[in-house]
């Protein structure tokens, strides 16, 4: 459950970027090799929540697909499951270019 | 009163905080001259024996410091307490329902209680779990899996978190093989295919295959700092 860990951590720099006032929305960015459970980032985010200003918010997870580039091929392919694998020639040697964001995009804030 | 919605752009990374402690520890670490090994397995993999054939080993020749981390009990501590050496355990059970894994905040609260100016070398016993220790560094130079046989060869492809992160990989219990059907050529394939060159070696706490070539494996990094 690195998700609570996670939910706790979003919860926070949503409460601190704020600016006192209640937050309705967080929207991030969860890239695919962070192994993240949506559901269960969404029902820790809701628990955590409670008590703060970001209590009630809705959750908007945007779910960023892998990609990488070969060092063999150097063909840039999207990764759609493991192992991990060139779209172009089959190798295994990538240099990760998307998929590792978890990153909280933006907040929607109730005007005081 | 109608009340609008305003949008705010943050682009925060979720895990700065975490990192930015991890690097706090790091800075301790290397002002202290302590080279920082996480340790990390699935429960029962053979971390702890591991602990003890190395430090039979190595104990009178590098000075270590080991920090247990478990989600309860100190049961792991007790067993390397008989080795006398700098010793910390950290419990994860007061975080939120018993965290599965040590965090750098974790790990901070522990340092307090080791003379890292005595010690070469630190392993951090990570909790038992094959997911999300992963995801948090303490302020490591490097990360160790241990791995054992029982475990199916599959696993790298369904955890490729954590084995994609490690820099050493100890395939543990290899007194095993025979009686199992683990294929050893398809484990290290799969782990290849994750982690492309990682260094393995081929260990058993039990008959003590492989220990020379992990404690050779820390001597090295000791020299490379």
């Amino acid at each position: 459950m690195h998700e609570l860990s996670i939910a706790e951590s979003v919860v926070r720099i949503a409460s601190r970027q704020a600016d006192g006032r209640r937050v309705t929305k967080v929207e991030m960015k969860v890239g695919y090799l962070r192994q993240v459970v949506p559901s269960a980032l969404a029902f820790g985010f809701g628990l955590l929540a409670e008590g703060t200003p970001v209590e009630g918010a809705e959750l908007e997870m945007e779910q960023v697909p892998a990609e990488g580039r070969c060092r063999r091929c150097g063909v840039v392919s999207g990764l759609g499951s493991f192992p991990l694998q060139c779209g172009g020639c089959g190798g295994f040697d990538l240099e990760i270019l998307k998929g590792e964001e978890l990153m909280v995009e933006s907040l929607e804030l109730e005007e005081a | 009163m109608h009340r609008t919605a305003v949008k705010k752009v943050v682009l925060e990374n979720v895990l700065d905080a975490n990192d930015t402690l991890a690097r706090a520890n790091r800075d301790v670490f290397d002002r202290a001259g302590t080279y920082t090994i996480n340790m990390m397995s699935s429960p029962g993999a053979g971390k702890t024996a591991l602990l003890e054939r190395t430090l039979e080993r190595l104990r009178g020749e590098l000075r270590l410091g080991v920090l247990e981390g478990d989600v309860q009990t100190t049961l792991d501590a007790d067993r390397l307490a008989r080795f006398h050496i700098p010793l910390v355990q950290v419990n994860t059970d007061p975080g939120f329902g018993g965290e599965c894994h040590l965090d750098a905040n974790m790990v901070r609260s522990g340092l307090g209680e080791l003379p890292l100016d005595d010690i070469d070398i630190l392993i951090i016993e990570n909790v038992g779990n094959l997911v999300c220790p992963a995801e948090f560094r303490v302020g490591e130079d490097v990360r160790v899996m241990v791995y054992s046989v029982t475990e199916g060869e599959e696993k790298p492809l369904k955890y490729p978190l954590m084995f994609r992160s490690a820099d050493l990989v100890l395939v543990n219990k290899v007194d095993l093989l025979e009686h199992l059907d683990f294929d050893l050529e398809q484990f290290l394939g799969n782990l290849d295919a994750v982690n492309p060159g990682v260094r393995t070696v081929l260990t058993s706490a039990r008959t003590g295959q492989g220990v020379d070539e992990w404690c050779g494996w820390l001597r090295q990094r000791l020299e490379n700092v």
